[in-house]
């Protein structure tokens, strides 16, 4: 009993250590107080949430609000003055930027790779196979040079902003098969994909690990430094969007997601840091 | 108090057709109930999702149908009396296991299995769900029949005893004809949460838009539709299928719970008929 007791308390003190290692980033919120009103994109709300938690403990007289609505809520309503910092998983259309006079802030980026389970031979494919795959034209590994079993299909519903830049750029908009499984987060993807021996899917590059086998795609790996150096192009940038110059709390909190303390969570969930 | 979660009731039905209604005013009802789910091409057809979770529903009412009243004879008369405290103490447990703990289970466990050898496939279908939701929902409807069982008044145990009854003739003349008003509360309840149950689909089930053509197929039901497009842009027109789906899901629990209610009072002419002579017995 003592001995978990010294264990869970070990546990803590590492915990607290890990917490405070830059802790001089939050120093600039100082004396700073108001309300920051944050929304949009969804893929962006587990970095927020946490940036907002580590402000807000450290300087309690910041009130920071995040929504989600999706990235065209968050660029609208940025550019209408209604929130401070609005989220977006694209870049803004020349239009909106033009119309509104918006400033984008990549501040991570998002790769998405075709995983197949572990036992599975099948780990390289060029596009037109994953798009004959996806849209239910190949049905067996056989043709793909494995075992002579029906592939089984996992996609994630419409609304997944992971799905949305796997089907415009890994899978060049071509619909997918209706018979798809879907699953509802890149956990359960990973779960199902571990699982089942005869099946592919796709999920956020961070989220690859030992339980899902990454296909290369056109030759090219799904890693985290492909997605960096620009040769996996299966990827969007994760961005914050100001109508013009950050000011205020606004351009604090951004500046504290560039900061070394903001991008070593930004890895922590699971995306690429562009510092 | 009924009044208020009456009204209530209402109240929410109210709140998802207003929702609900940029979609049922324009011209696109009957669309809703096609089998074309795509919203990308701005069809939303809810219809493969209303038949998911009708057999669902139906297929694990009927795997768990004849276990619980089984079960329930078996607490109630059939087995030895220290077993009987035995089963009963685990069927109370078994009602408390949270929903996600099956579904994982499942998961890690029946999936494969169904994958290997029964479904091929995947092994996430129709089927895997409702042998799931077979065992969720048992323990509702054994409870349910087993205090069914035990409000027959003692009279008549004793009468039918004293004549010599075996257990199983004390079981099909008098409990089961007896008990059948809270057995049909029992199934109501079961049907309900089967029904109702969004986790165990989302999980098992496999969660295709196509209609599924038979139940060793992936399939999606009305919650777990719901909790996946839940996510999806507020002011999109896919979101609004959202309370049209709450509707039509609220509207199918209150017909089948009706509908066996209806059934409860075609039995219940025989139940009062049995109990006629017995109260002139006690007078």
């Amino acid at each position: 009993m003592t001995k978990l007791l010294r264990l869970m308390l070990a546990a803590l003190f590492l915990g607290a250590c890990a917490t405070f290692t830059y802790a001089g980033d939050l120093d600039s919120f100082k004396g700073k107080s108001g309300i920051l009103k944050i929304a949009g994109g969804t893929a962006h709300i587990p970095v927020m949430k946490e940036a907002a938690k580590m402000i807000n403990e450290a300087h309690p007289d910041i009130r920071i609000t995040i929504a989600g609505g999706g990235s065209g809520v968050g660029i609208k309503q940025a550019g209408e003055g209604l929130i401070d910092i609005g989220n977006a998983g694209r870049k803004a259309t020349d239009k909106e930027i033009g119309t509104y006079g918006l400033v984008m802030h990549r501040w991570a980026i998002d790769g998405v790779g075709v995983v197949v389970n572990p036992k599975n031979p099948v780990t390289e494919l060029t596009t037109e196979q994953l798009q004959g795959i996806f849209s239910g034209k190949i049905v067996n590994w056989k043709e793909l040079g494995g075992e002579d079993r029906a592939i089984n299909l996992y996609d994630r519903d419409a609304a997944s902003g992971t799905r949305s830049v796997f089907w415009k750029k890994g899978l060049k908009k071509v619909e997918v098969s209706p018979k798809a499984n879907v699953v509802p987060s890149n956990g359960a993807m990973k779960t199902a994909i571990s699982g089942d021996p005869y099946s592919i899917g796709f999920v956020s590059v961070g989220h690859i690990d030992d339980s899902a086998t990454p296909v290369t795609l056109d030759g090219v790996a799904p890693t985290l430094d492909n997605v960096r150096n620009g040769s996996f192009t299966v990827s969007r940038g994760i961005y914050s969007i100001t109508k013009g110059d950050a000011e205020g709390l606004a351009k604090l909190f951004i500046e504290f997601l560039f900061s070394p303390t903001g991008q070593e969570l930004v890895q922590a969930k699971g995306f690429v840091a562009v510092k | 108090m009924a009044m208020g979660s009456g009204l209530l009731l209402i109240a929410i039905l109210l709140m998802m057709t207003i929702l609900g209604w940029p979609l049922l005013e324009s011209g696109r009802f009957l669309a809703l109930f096609s089998t074309d789910w795509n919203p990308q091409g701005q069809s939303y057809g809810i219809l493969p999702m209303v038949m998911g979770s009708l057999r669902i529903t139906l297929l694990a009412l009927l795997f768990s149908l004849p276990m619980s009243i089984s079960a329930a004879c078996l607490v109630e008369l059939l087995a030895p009396r220290p077993l009987r405290r035995l089963l009963l103490i685990t069927i109370r447990f078994m009602a408390g296991i949270p929903t996600v703990v099956y579904g994982f289970v499942a998961v890690f466990l029946l999936v494969p299995l169904m994958r290997e050898y029964i479904v091929k496939g995947s092994g996430f279908s129709i089927l895997t769900a409702s042998l799931v939701l077979a065992v969720l929902i048992a323990p509702t409807m054994i409870i349910f029949f087993v205090n069914g069982m035990q409000s027959v008044p003692r009279s008549y145990c004793a009468a039918v005893d004293s004549l010599g009854a075996r257990p199983m003739q004390k079981l099909v003349y008098l409990l089961l004809p007896q008990a059948y008003p809270t057995f049909l509360v029992g199934i109501v309840l079961g049907l309900g949460r089967a029904m109702g149950d969004t986790l165990i689909s989302l999980m098992l089930a496999g969660n295709s838009v196509a209609m599924p053509d038979s139940i060793a197929e992936s399939g999606r039901t009305l919650t777990g539709h719901i909790a996946l497009v839940i996510a999806a842009d507020f002011s999109s027109m896919e979101f609004t299928t959202i309370f049209v789906c709450g509707l039509t899901l609220s509207l199918f629990t209150i017909f089948l719970v009706l509908s066996i209610r209806l059934l409860g009072h075609f039995g219940a002419d025989r139940v009062i008929k049995v109990e006629a002579p017995g109260k002139l017995a006690h007078e």
